[in-house]
């Protein structure tokens, strides 16, 4: 393996049943297109949802996947980088929240 | 991301033609979409696609739609423009063509008169023709494909949604986004703003207000590689933003694809986008899509006269196949029988719900 990321294996997502565990394969994507349908969220919306979250999860896949969905989906420039900021801000705050517990442990060991 | 090559196939200020670019010819523009190295995959062609639908040869059901190409002159210059129309385009519709076109409608009964361009209006004709059309047919739909910023280019153009208003005129015009930037990236600076204030003032004429029976639609295609999606929820986003921001109202939202020809076709290659784009066609090729294509009902005349099965065929220079290929030579039922032309751009219409002149088709 040269790389451990390839943009042209994005394609073979869909036929990772081939290789093994065809039914489990076929039951998340069955999953995954019911999910992104449109429900009580527009598939725009979740669409949105899906860009933040490859970028909180740093998926390269999902990145490329979800940038080409939001496009087709008409959302703006706006709209996605307010999405993107979402997952970072997010990221940031579980990260600072946590830091609730590094006080209160210090509280118990400092005078 | 844009590289500086690519933003120069922005904002052009020049057709290919006038360039002397090779893909202002449109033989070479065939020669590149059968081109398997500038694609870089091999994808199946066009007909082999169709034919186990039962759909090759691809024949007309009824010739419903009578449009017109009056000229490839226009005051825009847009990066996609699949025509590479453009101020310095000079081919225009003569008014010997026209009386040719109302000699045939005089005689055919079509549902649909669809004039396009370039920017139709610049053709000094361009009222004679309605008129015309008019005066035999008070009654039939007749569509102009208005570019919005022609009313605003001159005085002699402001009174333009008055006269569509008079001869009762559905006008379809392009707003590739409802943001400036995605919209000016595409059709050129200034554009976005120029395009907000005709709508406003076709909007003031009655145009896409409730009642007024004068319809006003808009045409979404993407403003770079990628395919539209889901016309019904675009056109909720769009109508919210256009008039929550500006006011405006509009009648549907026509979602088109863009057709891997001409400076669409240029773009895919300086960005490098091309054998992905078209790959992504073929792979959502539907075949319901595919049977309820336009050049199946529409029948497209160019600026000399000639017969093509559609404007995309019309501007790779594919006539008519048969006898039948000039106004002066109309034979309704040949061209209802006809073979009609495809090569590998075709999967520009048939890719997920379809696209033709109206949006989606499946």
């Amino acid at each position: 393996m040269t790389n451990y990321y390839n943009s042209e294996d994005l394609k073979k997502f869909g036929k990772i049943g081939e290789f093994g565990a065809k039914d489990m394969a076929a039951d998340f994507f069955k999953y995954y297109g019911g999910v992104f349908a449109d429900g009580a969220l527009s598939g725009r919306e979740k669409a949105l949802i899906a860009l933040a979250v490859s970028h909180v999860l740093k998926c390269p896949y999902c990145i490329d996947a979800y940038t080409s969905t939001t496009l087709e989906k008409g959302c703006s420039e706006d709209e996605m980088m307010e999405a993107v900021h979402v997952g970072a801000v997010m990221a940031a705050g579980v990260t600072l929240v946590h830091s609730t517990q590094m006080i209160n442990k210090a509280k118990e060991l400092m005078m | 991301m844009l590289t500086a090559h690519h933003t120069q196939t922005m904002n052009p200020v020049k057709s290919l033609k006038a360039l002397k670019h090779a893909l202002g010819d449109s033989g070479y523009q065939i020669q590149v979409l059968n081109d398997h190295d500038k694609l870089g995959r091999h994808l199946p062609l066009f007909r082999e696609k169709i034919a186990p639908f039962g759909l090759f040869p691809l024949k007309p059901t009824q010739i419903d739609i009578f449009q017109v190409n009056v000229g490839k002159m226009c005051n825009q210059v847009c990066s996609h423009c699949h025509v590479d129309a453009g101020p310095d385009r000079k081919e225009i519709m003569t008014q010997e063509t026209m009386q040719e076109c109302l000699d045939v409608l005089r005689k055919h009964k079509f549902k649909t008169i669809d004039l396009t361009g370039g920017a139709p209006e610049m053709n000094n004709n361009f009222r004679w023709f309605i008129e015309g059309i008019r005066a035999i047919d008070s009654e039939i739909k007749i569509i102009v494909r208005c570019n919005l910023t022609i009313i605003l280019a001159n005085k002699n153009y402001h009174d333009l949604p008055e006269f569509f208003k008079q001869h009762r005129i559905e006008v379809v015009s392009s707003l590739p986004f409802y943001t400036a930037s995605r919209t000016d990236s595409q059709r050129g600076n200034g554009v976005f703003e120029d395009s907000i204030k005709a709508l406003q003032m076709l909007n003031a004429m009655g145009y896409g207000q409730e009642g007024s029976g004068l319809t006003l639609n808009l045409v979404y295609n993407p403003a770079g590689a990628f395919l539209p999606s889901g016309q019904d929820g675009l056109e909720k986003e769009f109508k919210k933003a256009l008039k929550t921001k500006y006011g405006i109202h509009f009648n549907s939202l026509f979602c088109i694809t863009n057709i891997p020809i001409s400076r669409f076709l240029d773009y895919l290659l300086v960005s490098g986008n091309y054998g992905e784009y078209m790959e992504k066609l073929v792979n959502a090729f539907n075949p319901t899509a595919a049977s309820n294509v336009m050049c199946r009902n529409t029948l497209s005349i160019g600026w000399d006269g000639f017969l093509f099965d559609c404007d995309f065929n019309q501007m790779l220079d594919l006539k008519v196949l048969g006898r039948s290929q000039h106004l002066r030579e109309f034979d309704m039922s040949e061209l209802t029988n006809r073979k009609i032309s495809i090569n590998q751009h075709c999967y520009g219409c048939t890719a997920g719900a379809g696209s033709s002149c109206g949006g989606e088709v499946a």
